[in-house]
């Protein structure tokens, strides 16, 4: 403990004095250039794990929910515009995302010790992992699907009667998110018993 | 050996005799279907698929207990053990938050008539009966008339002598 304590006093001193050998610089510019290699770095490779094909290089999402998402509306459809893993699971915005990633460290734990790692598993723990999501995204009032769906931006008389009647006072009042109502688009549902509003 | 390959061979030989006979109906007429003309090995192309109806009306049935047809589309809409999409709008209870017709009260009997808490198992599966309607001409003609149209007839046949 001692000789821990020592070692770190003798840190603490080279970073206190000033430097010997290096002008000053040197050491901006190299800290300049450090910076941009590490930030840029970090950044890339948090965007790669920001992709549909990072996601299911894992089999618990390729064989699962991967599959499930196939047949759905925000994968194939007549204008070809499609929503990927990230774009539903993952906030955009830089704070958010950067929060959500820390939550996803229990997902790599989940990972490495097989929490899921078989269909059986997968389908025991389906309510738990749903009502996650479900929570995530009430609690944020369904921020990832509005980022491509935008209230505002909705013209009422093309959609259909009751939908127009309900995205025009539950949603429009704010009494009600898109959660609330739109669970399984993308995925198979859970057991729904007691889930309110089923 | 050779007596061995011989019946074989002689299988295959009648095979070839057979395929080659004019008559041999490859190219008889396909059944007039969903894709009329062609000949049974011919590929002729599929149909565009029609979209839904999806005016939320409600349409006339043909016959009282008839089952009424889906006026609004249904994709993706899961019904199977873990949930019931159509329910979620039509069961009893939530039936008068959403304005969704109710499902009618046999689907709340079993088969003895006994009323249950819930959906009858056997009516559990939507669309074994219940069906949305698609913007086409009917694959196959009829002549169905509704019971007012042959009582009119009736009536009408009385009259007039």
């Amino acid at each position: 403990m001692k000789a821990l304590f020592a070692m770190l006093k003798d840190y603490w001193g080279i970073l206190r004095r000033p430097s010997l050998y290096y002008s000053l610089g040197f050491l901006t510019l190299g800290g300049f250039i450090a910076g941009i290699i590490f930030w840029g770095g970090f950044n890339t490779a948090l965007e790669l794990s920001n992709t549909e094909k990072f996601c299911i290089s894992c089999h618990e999402m390729r064989d699962n929910v991967f599959v499930e998402l196939k047949d759905t509306i925000h994968y194939t459809n007549r204008s070809g515009v499609r929503a990927s893993c990230p774009d539903c699971h993952v906030p955009h915005e830089w704070t958010h995302k950067i929060a959500r990633k820390m939550q996803a460290s229990k997902e790599v734990w989940g990972k490495i010790f097989g929490t899921i790692d078989t269909r059986d598993k997968f389908l025991t723990l389906r309510r738990e992992l749903a009502e996650h999501e479900w929570a995530r995204l009430k609690a944020n009032d369904s921020r990832e699907c509005r980022n491509c769906h935008n209230f505002e931006f909705m013209d009422f008389t093309r959609q259909s009667k009751r939908a127009s009647a309900m995205h025009s006072t539950s949603l429009a009042k704010g009494e009600a998110t898109c959660i609330d109502c739109h669970k399984g688009i993308a995925h198979k549902l859970p057991d729904m018993s007691g889930v309110k509003g089923w | 050996m050779p007596f061995r390959i011989l019946p074989l061979l002689l299988l295959a030989v009648m095979g070839v005799v057979i395929a080659a006979e004019i008559n041999y109906p490859l190219d008889a007429p396909a059944p007039d279907g969903r894709r009329p003309g062609g000949t049974l090995t011919q590929n002729s192309p599929a149909p565009p698929i029609a979209n839904e109806e999806n005016k939320d009306l409600k349409r006339e049935r043909n016959y009282p207990d008839q089952p009424p047809t889906i006026p609004h589309t249904i994709r993706g809409y899961q019904i199977d053990m873990n949930g019931n999409k159509c329910l979620s709008c039509h069961s009893r209870a939530a039936s008068a938050r959403t304005q969704a017709p109710m499902v009618s009260i046999t689907h709340y009997m079993d088969r003895d008539g006994q009323a249950l808490a819930a959906v009858s198992p056997r009516r559990y599966f939507c669309n074994q009966c219940h069906v949305p309607q698609t913007d086409v001409l009917p694959l196959v003609g009829n002549n169905f008339e509704n019971i007012d149209k042959i009582l009119q007839e009736d009536a009408n046949a009385a009259q007039k002598p």
